[in-house]
């Protein structure tokens, strides 16, 4: 089954983790992932700069590895971005902000991308919102 | 065939920005011509309120923007009946033109689309 996934929640929420044991599962039970979105507080996840306790999950750090190993298509919404301080370079040096905090793996682009993956996947699984 | 989608807003227009969120995943949409449709549950049927003046929160009209569904194609618009009237909002002063369904109506609104999306 090919599965789109967006994340509404912060990083330190439950679903947010869910979310990601949910998208291991998934590749795991051989099903595909046509794209992760994070919209809403989701963009935190994708921060480089959330530093969590030393014996604590770092879910920002586990989201990255786990995009990175499975080279999945992860995109973070650049208005929602924009609006909770998670910048890329490109969008540091537009706004003349003084850091960025949006490594790759991540993309930033827009709300299209969301209906392009739920157009294109069987189910879209949602984690968080309200 | 396009999926359709129905985005469930559930949030005041003061509460942050969930219900601008749940809007632009609308009109988004709407600018692909995708089959959706918009439903205002619980709080997020103060967004249908009349009269507000987001300014004293300095704030922007979230209002006028939702005038802008029906211009982008997103012309199911809802709301829940049990939501307004929790909150003493007659269906007849709302400021979009929207469908009043009742719960037996929700569930049926909601198993009709293909997929669904809560802020």
């Amino acid at each position: 089954m090919k599965f789109a996934i967006a994340v509404f929640s912060p990083a330190h929420a439950p679903s947010s983790r869910r979310a990601l044991r949910f998208a291991q599962a998934a590749l795991a039970g051989g099903h595909e992932i046509v794209r992760l979105f994070f919209y809403q507080d989701g963009v935190h996840s994708a921060s480089g700069n959330v530093v969590a306790p030393q014996d604590e999950l770092d879910l920002p750090a586990e989201w990255r590895a786990f995009v990175s190993a499975q080279q999945l298509d992860a995109v973070v919404c650049i208005a929602a971005a924009l609006r909770r301080g998670v910048l890329n370079a490109e969008e540091a040096q537009r706004y003349q902000r003084p850091a960025a905090n949006l490594p790759p793996p991540w993309e930033l682009s827009g709300l299209g991308q969301l209906h392009e993956a739920a157009q294109g996947a069987d189910r879209l699984m949602c984690f968080g919102g309200d | 065939m396009a999926k359709s989608l129905l985005i469930i807003s559930r949030q005041a227009p003061w509460a942050g920005p969930s219900a601008r969120e749940a809007l632009d995943i609308a009109l988004a949409g709407g600018a692909f011509d995708l089959p959706l449709g918009m439903l205002f549950l619980d709080d997020g049927v103060f967004q249908l309120a009349p009269g507000q003046q987001p300014v004293q929160l300095q704030q922007k009209n979230l209002a006028a923007n939702l005038q802008a569904l029906p211009m982008f194609g997103v012309e199911e618009l809802f709301a829940a009946s049990s939501s307004l009237q929790e909150r003493g909002l007659a269906a007849d002063t709302l400021s979009l033109p929207v469908q009043v369904l009742d719960d037996a109506a929700l569930a049926a609104l909601i198993d009709r689309f293909d997929q669904v999306v809560t802020l």
